[in-house]
């Protein structure tokens, strides 16, 4: 994907430790003002990827942009950008304000505009009052502040973000999320933030970038990444999803025949495909259809045996297996006419025309139960 | 059975007591003796029998310019050697601790033999060394002496401050612009600046104690416990009491003032206890 005016641009960066590979090979551009989330199980190399950006690592192979400008093996101390550390890295030492105060200090601003400055970004940070306290003295989510207005005071090119939330419990954190986005419109700095946390990652951000084993998946908008993931594991990973997997049996104009391992046939609207998967005949595919895409009850090809079902508040998940026992969910609205089935009980399950979603390959647990394996190739 | 279980911890405690008692008074009664007897009005050159009290000790504490010479040697001694042993510790230390490096395991192992090799054989092996060397003995000597042990000292304990360090407050100053010198004078030294001075602090009192390796390399001077030691056999001056009553008091007040320094720091550091 282009973006028109990018402060961070990564080129086939590579990182390398010993025989290990932590990042393979990274390749996109971070818009200016972007709300940019690097998202990705741990040991998935996205905090590699900040670290290089940071310049706290250098890159095997490959180069990283910062402003138009080849930064790869610049210091730390060189790069007009800023870190909020996971744990916060404050200096306990110094008050509030001697913190936020470190940056403008150490690039020999006058003390006069140090001192504006600072005040300045305490107010946007809402921390004015404790100016004069010890981090200690303060709450983890005031903490988390200091954290912030330290690195913008120093208005860097790109603020970067080692998963900032993850110290704080639920309420705070989701308080945070909101304040972090305010704060983010109201300096317009570009924020680079790295989660393993998909609900934060979705709600906060303008665009994502997936990785998984040092590799990125998919870079996109939440949206995109929700509804038209490019492989399995993006599939699997953002939100909850139910993979089937299944044979293509025909493809044209009108869309993909594709024949489920469980005996289901499912049509896949033409369009609704990764667009890295092959769409020819007798090729392995997964069919994508999230759980509040579908429908219980009532006459529907596919049978599903409800193993369980859970309570969330305004919904209700129903967990069950298709008759290949292959796990599958779906969503029902709680309080409606609807009636969710109880556990034990076999129901039908269907979906709008549009809904099926079409990926290449199988997940990796698909395709154990050879019987069923044998039985599709005997139909085709 | 309860109240035979009581009794059992009565009993316990008791002697617990009594044990932490018998154990402080076996260490601080020599102490006590050597403040208690430089307030001694001695019959004869032998401070050793109590014959009645006096403050006229105190009040001419440097009528002996043999034993106020010495303790000036003794000061400069200590000093010198351990601003020498703590930069050199301190850089040990930091070493250490931070990098993994090659040699690093040697450096170790280094650092210990001199804590638990006996002084005789440190103290003799140098001086076969400076003798070698064409060496004349003198202060410089007796610094390198002390230096030689008192680093070893100031890097174990210092190590053992700054274990559990957060480097990535280095990192973070780094990360807002400072270049790597400004991070560690403006981040990493003041936060291990407490542990630094109670290294120099113990490596200072060890200095000023030391015996037997100051004995093989001192030549002709004279440092205070070789002045003590070499004028026991014809007299013992109530002087000496008090003199070392002054040092023992001076270092007392230093730690008094470090104790308060650091917890005053460490209340502003880490807040009171913040429930979550």
């Amino acid at each position: 994907m282009d973006v028109g005016d990018p402060v961070v641009k990564l080129e086939n960066v590579r990182k390398q430790y010993g025989s290990f590979i932590a990042v393979h090979q990274a390749d996109f551009a971070i818009g200016r003002g972007e709300f940019f989330a690097m998202l990705g199980p741990s040991g998935c190399g996205k905090t590699t990827t900040l670290k290089m950006i940071a310049g706290f690592e250098q890159p095997t192979a490959g180069q990283v942009f910062l402003e138009g400008e080849d930064v790869s093996h610049t210091p730390p101390h060189k790069r007009n950008v800023n870190t909020v550390f996971q744990q916060y890295a404050l200096f306990p030492h110094m008050s509030v304000f001697d913190n936020v105060a470190f940056g403008p200090r150490s690039k020999k601003l006058p003390e006069a505009e140090v001192k504006s400055r600072v005040g300045e970004m305490l107010d946007v940070v809402r921390l004015g009052e404790f100016a004069q306290r010890r981090p200690a003295q303060l709450s983890g989510g005031q903490q988390q502040r200091v954290a912030l207005a330290r690195a913008l005071v120093n208005y860097p090119s790109a603020l970067l973000l080692d998963e900032p939330l993850a110290a704080l419990d639920l309420k705070l954190r989701e308080a945070m999320q909101i304040e972090l986005k305010r704060i983010q419109r109201e300096v317009g700095i570009t924020f680079v933030f790295v989660t393993h946390d998909q609900g934060e990652a979705l709600t906060m951000s303008d665009r994502i970038a997936v990785m998984s084993e040092g590799r990125v998946e998919q870079v996109g908008a939440p949206v995109d990444i929700y509804a038209r993931p490019e492989t399995l594991f993006v599939a699997g990973f953002i939100g909850s999803a139910n993979l089937l997997p299944g044979t293509i049996v025909s493809s044209d104009g009108g869309g993909t025949r594709v024949l489920l391992l469980d005996g289901t046939e499912v049509i896949v609207a033409a369009g609704n495909s990764a667009s890295s998967a092959a769409l020819s005949q007798g090729n392995q595919v997964t069919v994508m259809l999230r759980p509040e895409q579908v429908v219980l009850g009532g006459e529907g090809a596919m049978k599903v045996f409800v193993t369980d079902t859970v309570f969330q508040g305004s919904s209700v998940r129903v967990v069950g297996r298709t008759s290949n026992d292959t796990e599958v969910s779906a969503i029902v609205p709680a309080g409606t006419s609807v009636k969710a089935p109880s556990a034990g009980e076999t129901v039908s399950m269907h979906w709008h025309a549009s809904a099926p979603y079409v990926l290449e390959g199988w997940p990796e647990t698909a395709g154990s139960t050879s019987t069923n394996v044998d039985s599709i190739e005997a139909a085709l | 059975m309860r109240r035979a279980l009581d009794t059992k911890q009565k009993v316990g405690r008791w002697a617990i007591n009594g044990v932490a008692g018998a154990a402080m008074a076996y260490l601080f009664a020599p102490v006590f003796v050597i403040v208690l007897f430089s307030f001694n009005n001695p019959e004869g050159k032998f401070n050793i029998v109590w014959s009645g009290f006096t403050l006229k000790n105190w009040a001419n504490p440097f009528s002996h310019p043999e034993l106020t010479d010495a303790l000036v040697v003794s000061l400069q001694v200590a000093f010198f050697s351990t601003l020498i042993a703590t930069l050199l510790g301190t850089c040990i230390a930091l070493a250490l601790s931070r990098y993994r490096f090659k040699g690093s395991g040697a450096v170790n192992l280094f650092l210990v033999l001199p804590l638990t090799s006996p002084e005789v054989v440190l103290g003799s092996s140098l001086a076969t060394l400076f003798i070698a060397r064409g060496v004349s003995f003198g202060i410089v000597t007796v610094i390198i002496a002390h230096v030689m042990f008192q680093v070893s000292f100031v890097a174990v304990t210092l190590r053992a401050r700054i274990r559990g360090f957060d480097w990535s407050l280095e990192q973070a100053a780094m990360d807002l612009g400072a270049t790597p010198r400004r991070a560690f004078w403006k981040v990493t030294f003041p936060l291990i600046l407490p542990g630094v001075l109670a290294a120099a602090l113990l490596s200072f009192a060890l200095s000023i104690d030391d015996f037997i390796i100051t004995f093989f390399n001192a030549g002709s001077l004279v440092t205070f416990p070789l002045q003590i030691f070499g004028a026991s056999r014809v007299a013992i001056p109530p002087q000496i009491n008090v003199l070392a009553t002054m040092l023992l008091m001076g270092s007392i007040a230093i730690m008094v003032v470090g104790l308060i320094i650091e917890s005053r720091r460490r209340r502003l550091n880490t807040g009171s206890e913040r429930k979550r």
